[in-house]
């Protein structure tokens, strides 16, 4: 029981890590058409990224696999069901991280152009179809137990598209933020002003999804009943406002450290309305995949929680470590005369 | 299994290079340092793709066997689990401090880095191993039902997951099999150089080093192969009569150098040039020992007899003709003028795909073998897809994969072919105005 719980939060907390480290990098790659407006320019983007971006790949694996140990009806169903999506999320990944490696490696425009191409594409789409994807899930899936009964396009239902905007105008002030932080210059200034003008769009989006999440889902249930819980989206909302407030005094560190906060909220804020489902059913909430049906047995769980307790702080410290080695500003100069990068 | 096509490289590449560099930081040579940064860039070529198709692994389970996930997910997941959080997050955040941190952290450091890049790539195949492992070998479980009442198997004993002996000498036998992969990889290239005069002391050294390493993996390739065949005859005596084409049981059976399985006929239609007893030797190590034909099993659960056999020769044939270039290899380079034994020059470059084709039989060989069973013995891979999906579906992403993975693949192999043939770039760190890699 109390394991079971601690795997729910510990599922919810591993998701929204994912898309806090690796929604900068998908943001950077989806503006890298609009912010870099020379081939130096998009060299020092994909280099601001390039240290640090294979290791936050890791934690969506991370939360995949953990997802199969713990909870393994839901891993598998969550990937069955949602099978077409998803594959086409892998795709996006392969390319988008084949993408960053092989860009540089020969010197030909057409190559380049190429590699650009696939890499704002390979941003976005992953962007949007998570986005979908948890759309789905906040609503329910049309799941019983004779299966599923939806299909790709039933995803892109109006709430699913909407959850989809979300993320994609989420990542993208998420990944403008961390490129103004990481570059100097013009660049930088630019990266600065679009994440300025897409934080407007966001937060429109951001309201309107709030209001429509109480008609479309039934995640308001669980705030009704527990009031405490109305601090994740309360923590949400005020994130995303101050991350305006940081921009508009220059202080852009603090800037996109809200917006890190803003997107585990927002993850928080769902997966808080879901329990104690991971999966429901829109069909009839006996389908519902919860923390209790759904989960590995004790023991597996137990060996689960011991690893992660001993391995996952190891990670987060080499982790900052790493951060801290490659904090400094990614310069012109340097991909001009350096010996390393992309 | 489309991963292990760019895995294997790189387990034994990233140890060469992690070698080469520890020799500049210990002798400040930069010839070390050359031939680290130009062995490491073909390694991170791969890494890029062995990478990237290892998210394909992590989540294929599910994607194509639902119901395999559902039974197993509480024994196999954990493995897996771990695999990501002890292996790939080493590796995947190191590997980025190595491509960027050559001035920002010390050479020592740095070194490091590819260590613990080879250390965690090797880490990883273990855990992935273990969990297929437990696939050929179930141990540690008992059957039982879930909330919901659909049977599973449960774990009880992790320990046991992670000391089962099919696991850990499969994981040595594929380690090795990799390490041979690098091996011929370095000696290729370098010998295709030799051919052309490139470059001549920085590629006959890397040739040596590779012929040492390479020599010592294949006879320890051999080494695991011979015990992985006795735990097979152990576990899975089917597997072992398909691998051998044995259909009657019997004592002190023989090795056919000439022989043609006859599946519809239960026979084998030739058998020739028999050495007496070396299959009951090879699998027990005991002449007289008896070996289970496959008319000892039903039908219905043995494997497919061609593939398996095949598979098995042909892996054996490679293995041991690798074997002998590697001897050679090391014998000949001893000589200072070997460069001009070009006949044996071309012999080891055109040895590069070798290990590759064995590796992929050894696969067929296990995974097929272990046919009608996903779960020997437990749950038949029928059993185990996802039945949510459709034909469609699965046929549409295997397109998908296909040529995703053959156009990376291809793409890959032209840049692996461009840098490699390019040679060594002659520039110390930091002290250019241009360099060709961040072009």
């Amino acid at each position: 029981m109390a394991l079971q719980l601690t795997w729910f939060i510990l599922w919810s907390i591993l998701w929204s890590l994912y898309f806090m480290l690796d929604g900068f990098v998908l943001g950077t790659g989806m503006l890298s058409g609009v912010l870099g407006r020379s081939d130096t320019e998009k060299r020092v983007l994909i280099n601001s990224v390039g240290p640090v971006w294979s290791g936050n790949e890791v934690w969506l694996i991370t939360a995949g696999a953990t997802t199969f140990a713990t909870f393994p009806p839901v891993y598998a169903l969550m990937f069955s069901y949602l099978y077409t999506a998803l594959l086409l999320i892998l795709f996006a990944l392969i390319i988008r991280g084949v993408s960053f490696e092989f860009r540089g490696k020969v010197d030909h425009p057409s190559w380049k152009s190429a590699w650009d191409i696939a890499i704002i594409v390979s941003s976005f789409l992953p962007a949007l179809l998570f986005g979908v994807t948890f759309g789905n899930i906040f609503q329910g899936l049309p799941m019983d137990n004779s299966g599923y009964h939806g299909s790709l396009f039933t995803l892109f239902n109006p709430y699913g598209l909407m959850t989809g905007i979300l993320f994609v105008l989420l990542f993208a002030v998420h990944g403008a933020l961390y490129a103004s932080v990481k570059t100097n210059g013009e660049l930088g200034s630019r990266a600065r002003r679009t994440a300025n003008n897409l934080w407007n769009l966001l937060f429109i989006v951001a309201v309107a999804f709030l209001v429509y999440t109480r008609f479309a889902t039934k995640l308001f249930d669980n705030y009704f009943k527990y009031p405490v819980l109305a601090i994740f989206p309360l923590i949400l909302m005020m994130s995303l406002i101050a991350v305006k407030i940081f921009i508009a005094k220059g202080a852009l560190l603090k800037a996109f450290a809200f917006s890190c906060v803003a997107i585990a909220f927002e993850i928080f804020t769902g997966v808080a309305g879901l329990f104690p489902s991971l999966i429901p059913s829109r069909i009839d909430s006996a389908y519902n995949l919860t923390v209790f049906n759904s989960s590995s047995s004790p023991y597996a769980l137990k060996i689960m929680t011991v690893a992660a307790m001993i391995f996952i702080p190891i990670v987060i410290l080499y982790q900052i470590w790493v951060y801290r080695v490659f904090h400094a500003r990614v310069n012109r100069d340097d991909i001009v005369s350096g010996y390393e990068g992309y | 299994m489309s991963h292990f096509i760019f895995v294997p490289l790189t387990l034994g590449l990233s140890i060469l290079t992690a070698f080469f560099e520890t020799r500049y930081v210990m002798t400040d040579d930069k010839t070390w340092l050359t031939m680290a940064r130009f062995w490491g860039r073909l390694f991170l070529i791969n890494f890029a793709l062995g990478v990237v198709t290892g998210l394909t692994l992590e989540f294929q389970f599910a994607m194509n066997w639902a119901e395999f996930s559902k039974y197993a997910g509480d024994i196999l997941g954990a493995p897996l689990a771990i695999e990501a959080m002890v292996a790939f997050f080493l590796e995947s955040v190191f590997i980025g401090v190595w491509i960027f941190g050559w001035n920002k952290i010390s050479k020592g450091m740095h070194a490091l880095s590819m260590w613990i890049v080879a250390f965690a790539t090797n880490l990883s195949a273990l855990w992935i191993l273990l969990a297929n492992g437990w696939m050929q070998k179930p141990v540690g479980y008992h059957l039982a039902t879930n909330t919901i009442g659909e049977s599973r198997a449960e774990m009880i004993d992790f320990l046991a997951l992670l000391t089962n002996p099919y696991g850990w000498i499969k994981f040595a036998h594929a380690l090795m099999s990799g390490y041979v992969v690098a091996a011929f990889f370095v000696m290729g290239i370098s010998a295709w150089h030799l051919l052309r005069a490139n470059e001549m002391a920085f590629f006959k050294s890397s040739f040596r080093i590779a012929a040492a390493f390479g020599l010592g993996a294949c006879f320890l390739v051999i080494l695991t192969g011979d015990f992985h065949g006795t735990e097979i005859a152990k576990v899975q005596p089917a597997k072992l009569a398909a691998m051998e084409s044995v259909w009657e049981t019997k004592r002190g059976v023989g090795f056919s150098l000439l022989l043609l399985p006859d599946e519809s006929g239960e026979r084998n239609r030739i058998e020739r040039l028999t050495i007496p007893n070396a299959v009951s030797i090879l699998a027990y190590h005991d002449m007289k020992s008896e070996i289970k034909g496959l008319k000892a099993f039903p039908k219905e659960v043995r494997p497919p007899v061609w593939p398996v056999f095949f598979g098995f020769r042909f892996m054996v044939g490679l293995g041991i003709f690798m074997f002998f270039v590697s001897l050679l290899a090391v014998y000949l380079s001893r000589k200072e003028d070997f460069e001009t034994n070009r006949f044996f020059l071309n012999v080891v470059l055109f040895s590069i795909p070798a290990p590759y084709i064995a590796g992929q039989l050894g696969w067929i060989v296990s995974e097929i073998g272990r046919q009608p069973w996903i779960v020997y013995g437990v749950l038949k891979t029928s059993d185990a897809v996802s039945k949510s999906i459709s034909a469609v579906q699965v046929f549409g992403s295997l397109i998908g994969f296909t040529l995703l993975y053959g156009g990376l693949g291809m793409i890959g192999t032209y840049l692996v072919v461009k840098y490699a043939g390019k040679g060594p770039d002659r520039v110390p760190p930091g002290t250019v105005v241009s360099e060709n890699r961040s072009k």
